[in-house]
C-alpha cells in the first residue's frame, strides 16, 4: 500500500505514514492509521459510527437509562399520554407503558437479531464461497449453483414462508433472515478466494506439505475477511428492516417483548390520533440502519479505495 | 448489491460460453435448476419442516378425519423423493392445491390479484427511474458537491427506513390530514361494482374504456403507494446511475467530446448517459423485481389487494398452500426478470457479444 507523501507533521504521523518501516508493528499501525484517516475523512461515515456506539451504548445499559419498566405499564395514569409529557418523553402506548424504555430495551433485540444473524449467515458463506473457491471444478459448480437457487429467491418472502412454516417467534425470524442473507457472501468470498487462488504464497504453503482444509482456514479466509466485513456491515440495514417487517407482521418477537417492528404494528390501530405510538419505533428504526448504511458505505471507500465514490 | 452478483454472474458465464449453441444451453439449464432449486426450497418449508404438514394446511382444530383427508391428498404416506416428484409435476401444471381461506385453488387466486402487484410495481418503477436517473446524473457531475451529498443521503435514507412505516405516516399525513390522496384500497366502493376491468391494470382499463372518473380515482388511489415503492426504488436506481456515469465521465471518448467543443449538457445527456443507459436497463429491471417484493408489506399498509396483501392474508390464517404457491410465483417472477435483465444486457451491449 503506497502512502501518499505527506508534508512533515509532529513526529507520531510521520513514524506512522512512513515509507519505511522499522518494524512489523510500525507497519500495522501505519495501516490502521491510513484507514483510519481515510475513514474519517467522510464525514457521514463518523455519524454512522457515532449512531451505532450510541446503539451498542444504549443496550449494554438500557437497565439503568430506561426510566421506566418497558413490559408493565401504568395503566391507571399513562395511558396514551403525548410525547413531552413529564416523566414519559415520547410519550405512552396504549398499555400506560413508556415508550422510551420500551425503545432503550428494544434496542437489545435488534442487536441480538443483528449479531446472531451475522455469526450464522457470515460463517456459511464464508466456507460455501472460500471451499467452492478453493476447490473448483463440480464442487464448486454444486455449491455455486446452490447459492444462486438462493439469490434467486426475494428475501421477504422466503423469510415469510419460513417463519410460516416455523412459526413465529424471534429466534424462527432471525434463522429464516440467516437463511436468505448468506449467498451474498458466498460469492464475495468466492471472488476473492479466485483472486489469490494460484499465487505463490498459496503454492509455498501447499509445497510446505498443508492440507486443503488448513490452507482454507488459515491461509484464505482471513483474506477475505475485511470485504466480508464490508459487506455484512452493508447488510445489517436490511436485516433490521426485514426483522422489522416480520415483527410488524407478527412473525418476529411476540409480546410484549419490546421489538420495534412489533410496537408500530400495535400503534397501528390509533395511529391516527395518537400518531407517536407507532412513529417513535419507526424513528428509531429509521436511525440505526442509517447509521449502519453510513458506516458500511464509510467502510468500503476506506478499506477498498478502488471503489471509492461509486 | 443485486447487481454486483448478477454482472459477476454475467461475467462469468460470458467467458466459459463460446460458441451461442452453449450458451443457450448454460441458459436453459440455469433456468431449469434455478427453477427446481425454488421448488425444492417451498417443498422443504411446506413438507418437511411441518412436524405433521396436514395440520400444517388445515390448523390443529380441524376434525380428525379431515386431517385424514387431507393426508392421504397431500400423499403424506408416500416416500420423499416421490411426494417432491408429484410436486413438481402439479407446481408445473399451476396447482398450488386449494386455498383454505378462500376456498379456491390458490392458482386461481393469484391469477386475480396479480395484476394489482404488477400495476404498482409498474408505477413505482417508472416513478423510481423518472426521478433517480435525473438525481443520479446530478450526482455524478457534480461529484463532491453538497448535491452530491444531499442525493447520497436521500438514497440512504430509502435504503434505511422500514417502508410500512412510511407508509403508515404518508397515510396519516396525505390522507388523513391533508385529504389529497384516496383511502387505502385500489378504487372507491363506488366505481368497485359498477367498473369492469379488462386486463386488471385500472390505470390502463379505464383510459381504453374512456372512464376519466374511474382514472382519475385509480391515480388517486396508487400515487400514494407507488411513489413511496418508487422511493424505494429511486434510492437504488439514482446510485448505480451515479456510479455508472462517474465510471463513463472518466472515459477518453468524453475528453474529445469537449475537445470538439460540444456543450456540457450534451456531453452528459446524450453521450455519457447514453453508455450508460445499458447497464441501468438491468439495474431498472432488477428493481421491478425487487418492488414486486417489497409491495409485500406496501400492499399491507394500502389495503391493495395484490399478491403480497394475498400471502400475508394466508399467513395470518395459516393457509399454507396460498403461501407457498404466492412464494412459488413472486419467486418464479423474480427469476425470470433476472434472467431477462441478463440477456437483454447481452443484447443490448455489442462488448458481450464479440468474446
Amino acid at each position: 500500500m503506497s502512502v501518499v507523501e505527506q508534508t512533515p507533521k509532529p513526529y507520531s504521523r510521520d513514524w506512522l505514514l512512513s515509507d519505511r518501516p522499522t518494524s512489523r508493528h510500525q507497519a500495522r499501525l501505519g495501516r490502521a492509521y491510513v484507514i483510519w484517516r481515510r475513514f474519517s475523512e467522510n464525514r457521514l461515515a463518523l455519524v454512522g459510527l457515532g449512531i451505532i456506539i450510541l446503539l451498542l451504548f444504549v443496550a449494554a445499559f438500557a437497565n439503568v437509562l430506561a426510566p421506566h419498566n418497558p413490559v408493565q405499564g401504568d395503566l391507571m395514569n399513562a395511558r396514551l399520554l403525548p410525547p413531552g409529557s413529564p416523566g414519559y418523553w415520547l410519550g405512552t402506548d396504549d398499555q400506560g407503558r413508556d415508550i422510551l424504555s420500551r425503545l432503550i430495551h428494544g434496542s437489545r433485540l435488534t442487536l441480538m437479531v443483528i449479531v446472531l444473524v451475522a455469526v450464522i449467515a457470515a460463517p456459511i458463506g464464508l466456507i460455501v464461497g472460500t471451499v467452492s473457491g478453493y476447490a473448483g471444478g463440480w464442487i464448486d459448480a454444486i455449491l455455486m449453483r446452490i447459492t444462486d437457487i438462493f439469490l434467486a429467491f426475494p428475501k421477504l418472502v422466503l423469510a415469510l414462508a419460513l417463519v410460516a412454516a416455523l412459526g413465529p417467534g424471534i429466534e424462527n425470524a432471525i434463522l429464516a433472515i440467516a437463511v436468505t442473507s448468506w449467498p451474498p457472501y458466498a460469492r464475495i468470498a468466492r471472488a476473492e478466494t479466485l483472486t489469490f487462488r494460484n499465487s505463490e504464497f498459496i503454492s509455498a504453503v501447499k509445497l510446505m506439505g498443508a492440507s486443503p482444509f488448513r490452507i482454507v482456514l488459515r491461509h484464505v479466509m482471513p483474506l477475505c475477511l475485511s470485504s466480508l466485513i464490508v459487506r455484512v456491515t452493508l447488510d445489517m440495514a436490511g436485516i433490521i428492516l426485514t426483522a422489522a417487517g416480520l415483527g410488524f407482521l407478527g412473525l418476529g418477537a411476540q409480546p410484549p417483548l419490546p421489538e420495534w417492528g412489533a410496537m408500530i404494528a400495535s400503534g397501528r390501530r390509533f395511529i391516527l390520533d395518537q400518531w407517536w405510538v407507532a412513529a417513535m419505533p419507526g424513528f428509531a428504526i429509521l436511525i440505526v440502519s442509517l447509521g449502519f448504511n453510513l458506516l458500511g458505505d464509510g467502510l468500503r471507500d476506506a478499506l477498498d479505495p478502488k471503489e471509492a465514490g461509486q | 448489491m443485486t447487481l454486483n452478483d448478477t454482472t459477476a454472474a454475467t461475467r462469468r458465464k460470458r467467458s466459459r460460453s463460446s460458441s451461442t449453441g452453449k450458451a443457450v444451453l448454460r441458459f436453459l439449464v440455469t433456468v431449469v435448476t434455478t427453477f427446481l432449486g425454488l421448488l425444492a426450497v417451498t417443498f422443504f418449508i411446506g413438507r418437511v419442516i411441518p412436524i405433521d404438514p396436514a395440520l400444517a394446511i388445515v390448523g390443529d382444530r380441524a376434525p380428525a378425519h379431515v386431517v385424514e383427508r387431507v393426508r392421504e391428498q397431500l400423499g403424506l404416506n408416500l416416500p420423499l423423493y416421490q411426494q417432491f416428484y408429484f410436486y413438481v409435476r402439479d407446481a408445473l401444471t399451476g396447482n398450488f392445491g386449494t386455498s383454505v381461506l378462500t376456498t379456491n385453488p390458490v392458482m386461481e387466486d393469484i391469477r386475480r390479484v396479480f395484476p394489482a402487484t404488477m400495476e404498482l410495481a409498474t408505477v413505482g418503477t417508472v416513478f423510481g427511474a423518472l426521478f433517480g436517473i435525473p438525481l443520479g446524473v446530478l450526482a455524478a457531475v457534480k461529484r463532491g458537491s453538497i448535491a452530491d451529498q444531499i442525493v447520497r443521503v436521500v438514497g440512504l435514507i430509502g435504503y434505511s427506513v422500514p417502508i410500512f412505516w412510511l407508509g403508515l405516516l404518508s397515510l396519516v399525513l396525505f390522507y388523513a390530514k391533508l385529504r389529497w390522496v384516496a383511502y387505502p384500497g385500489r378504487l372507491d366502493i363506488v366505481y368497485e361494482y359498477t367498473f369492469t376491468p379488462i386486463t386488471g391494470f385500472f390505470l390502463f382499463d379505464s383510459l381504453v374504456q374512456g372512464q376519466w372518473d374511474v382514472f382519475w380515482d385509480a391515480f388517486r388511489h396508487i400515487i400514494l403507494p407507488g411513489a413511496l415503492l418508487g422511493y424505494f426504488s429511486l434510492a437504488y436506481i439514482s446510485r448505480m446511475t451515479r456510479s455508472f456515469m462517474l465510471n463513463e465521465l472518466q472515459q477518453e471518448y468524453i475528453v474529445a467530446a469537449r475537445a470538439k467543443g460540444l456543450s456540457e449538457t450534451r456531453i452528459i445527456w446524450f453521450h455519457a448517459l447514453r453508455n450508460a443507459a445499458v447497464p441501468l436497463i438491468t439495474v431498472i429491471a432488477l428493481s421491478y423485481a425487487g418492488l414486486l417484493e417489497g409491495s409485500v408489506l406496501t400492499e399491507t399498509i394500502f389495503s391493495w389487494p395484490g399478491l403480497g396483501l394475498y400471502i400475508t392474508n394466508s399467513l395470518q390464517n395459516a393457509d399454507m398452500n396460498a403461501v407457498l404457491g404466492g412464494t412459488i410465483i413472486v419467486g418464479s417472477v423474480f427469476i425470470a426478470i433476472n434472467l431477462l435483465s441478463d440477456l437483454l444486457y447481452r443484447t443490448l451491449d455489442p462488448r458481450t457479444r464479440s468474446r
